[in-house]
């Protein structure tokens, strides 16, 4: 489990590889909020390699997309499997973030 | 309840993950089907343990979690037991109202009574017991999003 931390022009993408859940949570909080003090404002999160989020994970991105806002940023997230999708729908976190079906799309809707 | 499966986890959410990877492939082996059960038993078994880690016990290393599971034919049964003083389920506001939408926490036990298809707690309010049928039931049908 890890998360890679890349830049495309402006726009600060994380990949989470393998599973988002409450013991790895915070890692991925710290890496965007690092990014955000140093002046990012525009963040995708990339779910291609992602196998699982569990509720805590939901949470954090729920969290970070607020302190994103609050700095004026914006945040996207791409690439959710079936069962990714079917926890955004059920918990309708599908109807709080901009969800996009690739990477490229995501990064075009900046 | 007669278990096939007791697990006695130590305190760790690094267990958790094992504990469920266990679980789901004692239900292949049972021959679920593990597109259909997969998504909600890791879901229930994972919010489960990890409630019961980080609120039940407090984070608290010296205390244990109980899983007790038993595969059936028809339906697996997965009860989680912490050593907390228990809390009260029908407290928790429901997490997909506009004003809770926002708020970081207070998914898990909606996810599990979502996903799962009879959810009971005991009175003090510290084990939770899960049961999920290997068919699904009516009400799956109309919720499940499309």
């Amino acid at each position: 489990m890890s998360f890679a931390v890349n830049r495309q022009n402006d726009v600060i993408i994380i990949d989470v590889e393998g599973q988002l859940i409450v013991g790895n949570r915070q890692e991925l909080k710290e890496k965007v909020l690092q990014e955000l003090e140093g002046g990012g404002r525009k963040f995708l999160i990339d779910f291609a390699r992602t196998g699982y989020i569990d509720s805590s994970g939901l949470g954090v991105l729920v969290s970070l997309s607020k302190k994103i806002r609050e700095q004026g940023g914006e945040l996207r997230l791409a690439n959710l499997n079936e069962d990714l999708r079917t926890l955004f729908e059920l918990t309708k976190l599908d109807t709080l973030f901009q969800i996009s079906k690739s990477r490229d799309e995501a990064l075009s809707s900046f | 309840m007669s278990a096939d499966i007791v697990l006695e986890l130590p305190n760790d959410l690094r267990a958790i993950e094992r504990a469920v990877e266990y679980l789901l492939a004692r239900c292949s082996e049972a021959g679920f089907d593990c597109d259909r059960v997969g998504l909600k038993l890791r879901v229930g078994v994972t919010e489960a343990l990890s409630n019961a880690m980080l609120y039940g016990n407090a984070r608290d290393p010296r205390k244990r979690v109980l899983v007790e599971a038993t595969v059936a034919a028809e339906s697996v049964t997965v009860r989680v037991t912490d050593e907390g003083h228990g809390f009260d389920p029908d407290s928790l506001p429901d997490p997909t109202l506009p004003g809770n939408l926002s708020r970081p926490g207070g998914r898990g036990i909606y996810l599990i009574r979502t996903l799962m298809d009879r959810v009971e707690f005991n009175e003090r309010g510290n084990s939770i017991t899960m049961v999920l049928h290997r068919e699904p039931s009516g009400a799956e049908a109309r919720s499940w999003p499309q």
